[in-house]
């Protein structure tokens, strides 16, 4: 009893803070959206989700979270294999450093990559300067792409990194005295032991890709607009409150269901360690 | 003569500088049940890894079946191993885990659900086919470890303490069931083990190693009646070992008396080391003709099937006695040995050798 009490009394804070800035937002947004001006009941900016321009722009980020998602298990997988069987006591470090981007501000990431990628950016510097045709993907979809798997990857990296450092060698060891080849130990083993942890990374890439503001505002120089972009619209340029929050609980709705989805899928004691 | 289905030709193997094998020779005949026994750490897993393909040797070669293997991939021998853990598919349930060799090898599903239920019911775990791996005591996974090791059928199995969690009375029925499997599909095994009568019993070969050494080869009985050195001696069984003297062929000193022995060869007035097992310590009465030492009871412990009981004799030193018959401390005692009953062996010359001196703590592991 004294123990239960203890345990509340710990929580206590969390649970203030959870109702303060999680709980009570969501009460507010839940009712801006199925309010209107003169805050009678409607479900007209639930429904305008579905309305072609708004329903376009989240297709758009759908494709482009899709797509950068899909290039961070395609980057992260052989990054995070090698780290697993370089059995060195550096691998860890090494990891580390893969990682530390993270720790940096998302906002200062893309400025960064921004000088990188800029019409005079530090590659078409290299490029000029090689005698090579300058390219130009800024405010194209690809510098969008390009920047969110550079903001997320990451965040990729590390859960699947988590998983497979988890499979024993001798697991696979049993697999190669079975009879397994390479690619054999790698289908039947390693791929379906990683899962959880690429479950993980999805989640954790490809939601925040999809609700992005920043990185196609900046590196799409304005002329994509993401569901992100405009939900921000509506509540700081159009201050239209109620159909960004509107839009914003399908969003929300939305992502619950691919928790939902992806959460059959991770080990109930996957724990992805960042520190 | 059967012809030798493993042999290792002077294996070494270095760890970050640690010589974990040197220069290590071993025949397996096939058929055979060949034990490697010794303490933690001296190398009966490397060595296993080595045959099963899991380590490439620093130096030296193995052979299988008279063909060099000793740069073929585990998944390309002909033998398969029961490891000593986590060997297991954590994402596969039982079932699964048993038919990962058959299904890689492109067997029917008919002949496959036969297999995993046959070798559920050998290892006693009937009924299991849908279990999480998780979800089953060390022990359990062990037995679902030679399962599915076994349904593979093949020539060689290695086993790495694969009873090592069971209790005494599952130990003692998987022994019998794995002798069984054995002879009913010739399979030769290659067991280690760290407990000396799980060894005795089961072997029909037993290897002694220390750090990184054979020890000596032998049958059990070799291995218990006639011990090389003081290691296996005292690795094997509780034993004394006393230093002697040689006085001349079948004459021995101990503690400056003489005792008859069966052993020749040694040399006159030769120190030698002497194993004697408590069991063959006898006891008898003072000034009987038969004492030679004379010693006082000290302790005495009730171990169910006997007495363990210590002597002390006049010199002063420790003599362990097993025997049904009772001696109280503070008796006044003869001791007698048979001259079958004494074990004489060279003491350690070269430093190999004294590297493998006794070392009690360990051998007690
Ligand atoms: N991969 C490795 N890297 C470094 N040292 C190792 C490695 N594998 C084994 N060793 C060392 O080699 C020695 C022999 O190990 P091995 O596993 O063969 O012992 P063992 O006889 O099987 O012992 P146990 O009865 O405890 O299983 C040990 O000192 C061990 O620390
Ligand atoms: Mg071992």
């Amino acid at each position: 009893m004294n123990g239960k009490l203890r345990n509340r009394l710990i929580a206590t804070p969390y649970t203030i803070w959870m109702i303060g800035f999680i709980v009570i937002p969501l009460i507010f947004v839940v009712y801006y959206a199925f309010t209107n001006d003169s805050n009678a009941f409607t479900v007209e900016n639930v429904i305008s989700f579905f309305n072609p321009i708004h329903l376009k722009s989240f297709i758009q980020a759908f494709k482009l979270a899709l797509i950068s998602t899909i290039i961070c298990i395609i980057l992260a997988y052989p990054i995070a294999l090698i780290f697993r069987n370089s059995k060195t006591k550096k691998s860890s470090f090494v990891v580390y450093v893969f990682i530390l981007p993270m720790w940096m501000n998302g906002l200062l990431r893309i400025y960064a990559w921004l000088t990188l990628i800029e019409k005079r950016g530090v590659i078409n510097l290299i490029l000029t300067s090689l005698g090579l045709p300058s390219i130009n993907i800024v405010n194209t979809e690809i510098a969008i792409i390009l920047g969110m798997v550079y903001d997320f990857l990451p965040f990729m990296i590390l859960p699947l990194y988590n998983s497979l450092m988890k499979i024993k060698d001798e697991t696979l060891n049993g697999a190669r005295d079975l009879g397994a080849n390479e690619l054999q130990v790698f289908t039947k083993v390693i791929f379906p032991l990683s899962i959880p942890g690429m479950v993980s990374g999805i989640t954790m890439v490809f939601i925040p890709a999809l609700t992005t503001v920043a990185i196609s505002y900046m590196l799409g120089g304005g002329l994509f607009l993401l569901i992100g972009n405009v939900i921000e619209q509506e509540f700081l340029t159009t201050a239209n409150w109620h159909l960004g929050s509107g839009l914003s609980f399908v969003l929300i709705i939305f992502i619950f269901i691919v928790m939902g989805i992806t959460n059959n899928f991770t080990d109930k004691d996957e724990e992805v360690n960042i520190i | 003569m059967e012809n030798k289905l493993i042999d290792l030709v002077n294996i070494s193997k270095t760890f970050d500088h640690d010589l974990v094998l040197d220069d290590l020779s071993l025949s397996i005949k096939e058929n055979s049940f060949v034990t490697l026994l010794g303490p933690s750490g001296c190398g009966k897993t490397t060595t296993l890894r080595i045959i099963g393909g899991f380590l490439t040797p620093d130096k030296g070669q193995v052979f299988f079946d008279g063909k060099d293997i000793t740069n073929l991939p585990p998944e390309k021998r002909q033998l398969n191993t029961v490891f000593q853990k986590y060997a297991l598919f954590p994402h596969m349930n039982v079932a699964e885990n048993i038919a990962f060799g058959l299904k890689i090898k492109k067997k029917s599903k008919d002949y496959i659900d036969e297999k995993i239920k046959y070798a559920l019911k050998l290892v006693n775990l009937e009924g299991y086919e849908k279990r999480d791996i998780d979800a089953l005591s060390g022990g359990q996974q062990q037995r679902i470890a030679i399962a599915r090791a076994i349904v593979n059928e093949p020539k060689l199995l290695l086993l790495d303490e694969p009873l090592g969690a069971l209790d005494l009375k599952l130990r003692q029925e998987m022994q019998y069931e794995l002798i069984r499997l054995k002879n009913e599909l010739g399979i030769t095994f290659i067991y280690v083990t760290h407990d000396q009568e799980e060894a005795l019993t089961m072997s029909d070969t037993i290897v002694v190693m220390n750090k990184g050494y054979i020890q000596q080869m032998g049958t059990p009985e070799q291995i218990y009646n006639e011990p090389e050195n003081a290691f296996v001696a005292t690795f094997i069984g509780d034993s004394n070992i006393v230093d002697g003297k040689m006085i001349e062929d079948y004459v021995v000193e101990i503690s400056g008396k003489k005792f008859r022995c069966i052993d020749a060869g040694f040399g006159t007035n030769k120190a030698v080391d002497i194993v004697i097992r408590p069991e063959d310590v006898e006891i008898v009465q003072p000034n009987s003709e038969k004492a030679v030492l004379h010693g006082r009871m000290t302790h005495v412990i009730f171990k169910g099937e006997m007495y363990e009981m210590l002597c002390v004799t006049d010199d002063g030193k420790e003599w362990l006695v097993h025997s049904t018959s009772l001696h109280e401390p503070g008796k006044e005692v003869g001791i007698y040995v048979e001259p079958q009953n004494i074990q004489i062996m060279n003491k350690p010359t070269s430093e190999d050798e004294a590297a493998i001196d006794p070392i009690i703590d360990e051998a007690e592991d």
